[in-house]
């Protein structure tokens, strides 16, 4: 029989051992994209797959001229603070009137938002394309960035809208008994105050953006193609770039995972449309 | 807030004052709203307009000016192509396992998470959850090529090892490959929100439970999974939002292939309009895919809007 402090350890060495072999298991791709990234061409393709090599830099050394890396970086970069600047500026006025005069209507526009990430993609794929054709937005980051801050604004909103309900209204009114404008109360009162919650979601807003793929994919081809899509043209031919692709996609990845660490917690709430924290 | 109205007030039949009114009522941050509300619409409504217009004619871009109307022939022609019905059922296939595996592995993991304090349990969180911050273009090549490869993956490897035959995932097993790929970012979105939400779980509550002569299993089953009722409802909400739509991990893999083996609605309706350039036949495909998603989010609110608003 054991004792109930024996059982406790017990059931700590088997919860940690079971958990690390699912968290290394679920790790692998990663781990193995990012060993494949230091390996030369013909290591990555050796059959048994090799764990033990000399790592060599090469293929991050000769990214640049062999797949262009920086200008699809630049894109992605660029596509992702765009949309989610553009975003905040429409998100946080929409969602400081919901949050602090709500009316009968607050709650059904909400929902309504919310199902407006319903619509399927395809649903819209074909006038999209025509649309964008029509302008001459094809293969832009404009076009890009229009649709990426459409996509991501209902879970701005809703995300911001929590943060807002959050704060005490007494403060607001404060602020207005001395004579702050709205605007005024917004950007000295509010913004501070919501400071750690606005910056989640320009975090989240940035991960979808970097990593969306359907509409970078559908609509850019050389020009205003981010990473998503720079990876996405390493799958038509077959041959030895195995190495290569690891290098370019952890590149890519790391910023984006990084984020997730550090801000794993507050998206979560975003990512729930507020239902979780 | 406060939109007192009286029972009895005055009509007034000035259209100013009337005006003054209605905009009293929407509230003093109508204003504020309306930008994303109006963008939204316009989001919506436009191209779903112009999805349905197309739907009805004939519209080819490889033979322009030839746009007759033309009924529901398009919808005859989606409905009875041969890749409709092997792509309705891939897509409920793989919006179905996904969610099946995502949420019971999810609420396992979560829950192994919180039996015990052991050491590196915060790395351990980041390592489950990483999947999830990859991009897809990217998980689905690492996969094809690095780990499904027949002849140096590491899966043919592993197979090999064992004395076994080497599978070519790929062409083999398609949908399942794709599954697999698709599980494997959404099942550590599963245990994400699913581990946060596991952390604001009374420990009291669980304590007097314990104290009370209840197991694990019981405190699993009558506490947390109760607990854990509205944190799943949102990830089955949001993985089916994204999971109906899935197309890079196909894209990228096995482009629907072999045959119509791993062909979704959504890469069924991009082959149509982008490939065959049938833009008629593509927006009657749209259409289906927007009816098949609203059937989809009507159920889903109804069980979740409640559980979403009630909080505040």
């Amino acid at each position: 029989m054991l004792t109930l402090k024996q059982s406790r350890r017990l059931t700590t060495v088997l919860t940690g051992t079971l958990s690390w072999a699912l968290a290394l298991l679920l790790f692998f791709p990663i781990l193995w994209m990012l060993l494949t990234s230091f390996k030369t061409e013909l290591e990555a393709f050796a059959t048994p797959p090799q764990f033990v090599f000399t790592p060599t830099l090469e293929n991050y050394l000769h990214i640049q001229d062999r797949s262009g890396y920086f200008k699809y970086a630049w894109n992605s970069v660029f596509i992702a603070f765009g949309a989610t600047a553009l975003g905040m500026l429409i998100a946080v006025p929409a969602a400081y009137s919901m949050a602090f005069f709500e009316t009968r209507r607050t709650k059904g526009t909400l929902l309504w938002m919310l199902s407006t990430k319903m619509l399927p993609p395809v649903g819209v794929l074909v006038p999209i394309y025509l649309l964008a054709k029509q302008f001459g937005l094809l293969d832009t980051r404009t076009v890009l960035i229009v649709i990426y801050t459409l996509i991501n604004l209902p879970i701005m909103v809703w995300m911001i809208y929590t943060y807002f309900r959050d704060i005490p209204r007494d403060i607001l009114e404060a602020a207005r008994m001395d004579g702050a404008s709205t605007l005024q109360e917004i950007v000295q009162v509010l913004l501070p105050i919501a400071r750690g919650g606005l910056a989640s979601t320009v975090l989240l807003s940035v991960i979808l953006c970097w990593n969306e793929a359907f509409w970078s994919l559908n609509l850019t081809s050389s020009n205003a193609a981010p990473l998503s899509a720079l990876i996405a043209s390493y799958s038509s031919p077959e041959g030895l770039f195995w190495a290569k692709l690891s290098a370019v996609s952890t590149l890519a990845c790391a910023p984006i995972l990084i984020f997730g660490w550090i801000s794993q917690k507050q998206l979560v709430r975003g990512l729930s449309f507020g239902a979780v924290k | 807030m406060n939109t007192t109205t009286l029972p009895t007030a005055p009509r007034t039949t000035a259209p100013a004052a009337r005006a003054a009114r209605a905009m009293r009522r929407l509230g003093p941050g109508w204003f504020l709203v309306s930008p994303s509300v109006a963008l939204l619409l316009l989001w919506m409504l436009v191209p779903l307009a112009m999805t349905v217009y197309f739907s009805t004619i004939r519209y080819n871009l490889l033979y322009p000016g030839d746009n007759d109307f033309v009924g529901f022939e398009n919808f005859y022609y989606f409905l009875t192509d041969a890749g409709f019905v092997p792509g309705m059922l891939n897509t409920l296939l793989l919006v179905g396992s996904v969610l099946l595996i995502s949420v019971v592995l999810g609420v396992l993991i979560a829950a192994l998470l919180e039996a015990a304090e052991f050491p590196g349990r915060g790395l351990v969180r980041v390592l489950l959850i990483s999947p999830f911050f990859i991009m897809p273009t990217v998980s689905a090549l690492i996969w094809k090529n690095l780990l499904f490869h027949p002849v140096s993956g590491i899966l043919a490897a592993l197979w090999k090892f064992f004395g076994a035959r080497p599978i070519d995932w790929l062409a083999e097993y398609p949908l399942l490959s794709v599954i697999i790929i698709v599980s494997w970012q959404w099942l550590p979105f599963a245990i994400l929100i699913l581990m946060t939400a596991m952390q604001s779980l009374d420990q009291e509550q669980k304590e007097a439970a314990r104290l009370d002569g209840a197991g694990p299993l019981a405190i699993f089953w009558h506490l947390t999974l109760p607990h854990l009722a509205r944190p799943i409802a949102v990830v089955v909400m949001i993985e089916t939002i994204f999971l109906l739509s899935v197309f890079a991990e196909i894209f990228t893999t096995t482009s629907g292939g072999p045959g119509y083996a791993s062909t979704n609605l959504a890469y069924l309706i991009y082959n149509q309009a982008l490939l065959q350039f049938d833009v008629g036949m593509a927006s009657a495909g749209g259409l289906i895919a927007v009816v098949i998603a609203n059937i989809a989010a009507i159920v889903l609110v109804r069980m979740l809007g409640k559980n979403l608003t009630e909080k505040y």
